[in-house]
């Protein structure tokens, strides 16, 4: 079987159809909104920030589109926890594809970074790095 | 060729001449060709996106190269003279494919976009202003859909879309209503590439005609499987793709009258194109050089040409009765799943493709899934987003079939289906 079936692994599934943290964070110091234009998938996450402004403390997100996109923005909520805004800019796609555990196909990996690049420009937006509306990832 | 033979194909012995066919898939999908861990038949339903391509096809390429590659209308050499004659000549052999008067009515484009865009440029641009209206309808490919309301912003002229009902068909109601004498073009796919319906051009023609309207057939997704005929259609354009029908990517052909070609300006400059050049001016080539500015894609032409005898050899009326057979089998056995939307006409009317989504399971996960049984479909929104947007989801997936097809990968495909369903509950 191919890399599509890896993909499918048990913990993408479970994150897909029980996904962690989801919904809003009433007290939320910044949230921002992403979508893949082509797929149709959408993600919002809401990231609350410790009292010292730099780390973060809990992120929940919302959104649909398919499993890898989703299971995805369900892990990354478990995983930001504890880490600074800058470890969390210094995240790339190796990093996704390492929360992940399996191996993403070429075509599908914009669905897998999406929540990652969506924490990202929220994070940047929050700190006046960045001036956009919505995130979108092309490949 | 055949005159409405209908015998069934001999599938075997065609995909013998598609080796691609008998290859196996899986494994490392990063590089191109089979490696170690390909180990699934593949089965090959995108053919609304790109058919294969019969070995005879990729041998008039190589052959080509091999044996008389050289510039076309610029040599008196021996090669530049094989090569020129080739080229034309698949002018010819094109015409006559889709029942075109000749090389003059046949231009060499890139594909069916281009065909557009060279209308839409060339025509367009010049006739089109503020009061004039451009009749599509709601279920118009990208490539015809974005030239034209891209154009008419730029013109001032207005497009208006012929509604689909809940079955996928056009309301023809509509139509005669919208059609007006301030249409100047009314431009239709002939079958749709997502909802698989076959339109009623021929009507849309006369009504088109009589408000002196032009017609445009997108016909990307007909000429590769039915008899076509531009006559018989009313066309006043007609647009297909190469790689659809049998033959390379790069290549297609854009029908056009004589006399709407003739008047119309160029599209492109440059060599090739031109009769007489002065620093001041310059007068134009004939039909359809005219229109073919630069360095043609030589080999794709005389391939292209190379599929159309292919394809009437094998014949296009069993062909098109092939998929039908297929297609209404796959909208039977996948409209047996209560949790399975098929999109468009029914089963037996339709174009040889079957667009369809699976309650609760992303169209790319359900591709992602069918994909390790070997199969190759499309998902995703086939170049038709603002038809998505009508039908309510983002995406859907694509099984389109072609004649070397069978009924036992339908049944692959819908085991694999099952299976989502199955991983996904
Ligand atoms: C109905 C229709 N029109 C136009 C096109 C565009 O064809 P091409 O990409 O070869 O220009 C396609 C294929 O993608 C199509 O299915």
């Amino acid at each position: 079987m191919g890399l599509g079936s890896d993909m499918y692994r048990q913990q993408i599934l479970d994150h897909y159809k029980n996904p962690r943290n989801y919904g809003e964070l009433e007290d939320a110091t910044f949230s921002h909104v992403g979508e893949n234009p082509t797929c149709g998938d959408t993600i919002k996450v809401d990231v609350r920030l410790a009292d010292d402004g730099e780390t973060i403390e809990r992120v929940a997100f919302s959104g649909d589109g398919c499993a890898i996109s989703q299971a995805s923005a369900s892990l990354l909520t478990q995983e930001l926890p504890g880490l600074t805004l800058s470890e969390l800019d210094a995240m790339d796609r190796d990093d996704i594809v390492d929360m992940l555990g399996v191996d993403i196909s070429p075509m599908r990996i914009k669905c897998a970074v999406l929540a990652e690049k969506v924490a990202q420009d929220g994070a940047k937006i929050h700190t006046g790095e960045l001036e956009i509306d919505r995130t979108k990832t092309e490949e | 060729m055949s005159t409405q033979d209908t015998t069934p194909l001999d599938v075997e012995r065609i995909r013998d001449e598609f080796p691609i066919l008998s290859r196996r898939v899986g494994g490392d999908v990063t590089t191109p060709g089979e490696g170690p861990g390909d180990e699934t038949p593949l089965v090959y339903l995108d053919n609304a996106a790109t058919s294969q391509t019969p070995d005879r096809v990729v041998d008039t390429i190589a052959d080509y190269y091999r044996s008389y590659n050289a510039n076309v209308h610029r040599g008196i050499h021996s090669l530049s003279q094989e090569a020129s004659v080739a080229y034309e000549e698949a002018h010819d052999r094109v015409a006559e494919f889709v029942g075109a008067n000749g090389r003059e009515e046949i231009v060499f484009t890139p594909g069916t976009t281009e065909g557009m865009n060279l209308v839409a440029y060339a025509w367009g641009l010049a006739e089109l202003g503020p009061g004039d209206e451009v009749v599509l309808t709601e279920m118009e490919h990208h490539a015809s859909l974005v030239t034209w309301q891209q154009l008419c912003k730029r013109t001032g002229a207005e497009v208006k879309y012929i509604p689909v009902d809940e079955q996928g068909y056009l309301d023809m109601d509509a139509a005669a209503e919208m059609v007006t004498d301030d249409t100047k073009m009314v431009s239709v796919v002939h079958v749709s590439n997502t909802l698989g319906t076959v339109n009623p051009i021929a009507d849309l023609a006369d009504l088109a005609h009589d408000h002196d309207a032009y017609v445009f057939v997108d016909a990307a997704q007909s000429v590769p499987n039915r008899p076509v005929d531009v006559d018989d259609l009313g066309a006043d354009f007609l647009a297909f793709s190469g790689h659809k029908m049998c033959g390379p990517t790069g290549i297609g052909a854009l029908y056009g009258r004589e006399h709407i070609l003739e008047e119309m300006q160029p599209y492109l400059y440059g060599g090739d194109m031109i009769r007489k050049v002065t620093y001041e001016d310059s007068t134009w080539e004939d039909l359809p050089w005219k229109f073919e500015a630069g360095t043609p894609n030589i080999a794709g032409g005389i391939a292209l040409a190379e599929a159309c005898d292919y394809l009437d050899e094998v014949g296009l009326e069993r062909i098109e009765t092939h998929e039908r057979m297929l297609t209404a089998y796959a909208y039977d056995r996948l409209t047996e799943f209560d949790d399975v939307e098929v999109y468009g006409p029914p089963g037996d009317d339709r174009g040889g493709l079957v667009a369809f989504n699976l309650d609760g399971v992303h169209a790319h996960d359900l591709s992602s899934i069918v994909n390790d049984h070997g199969v190759a479909i499309r998902a995703g929104d086939h170049c038709t987003q603002p038809l998505h947007q009508k039908m309510g989801v983002p995406a859907s997936v694509r099984a389109s079939f072609y004649l070397y097809n069978t009924r036992e990968e339908v049944d692959v495909l819908v085991d694999a289906v099952d299976d989502a369903r199955r991983l996904f509950a």
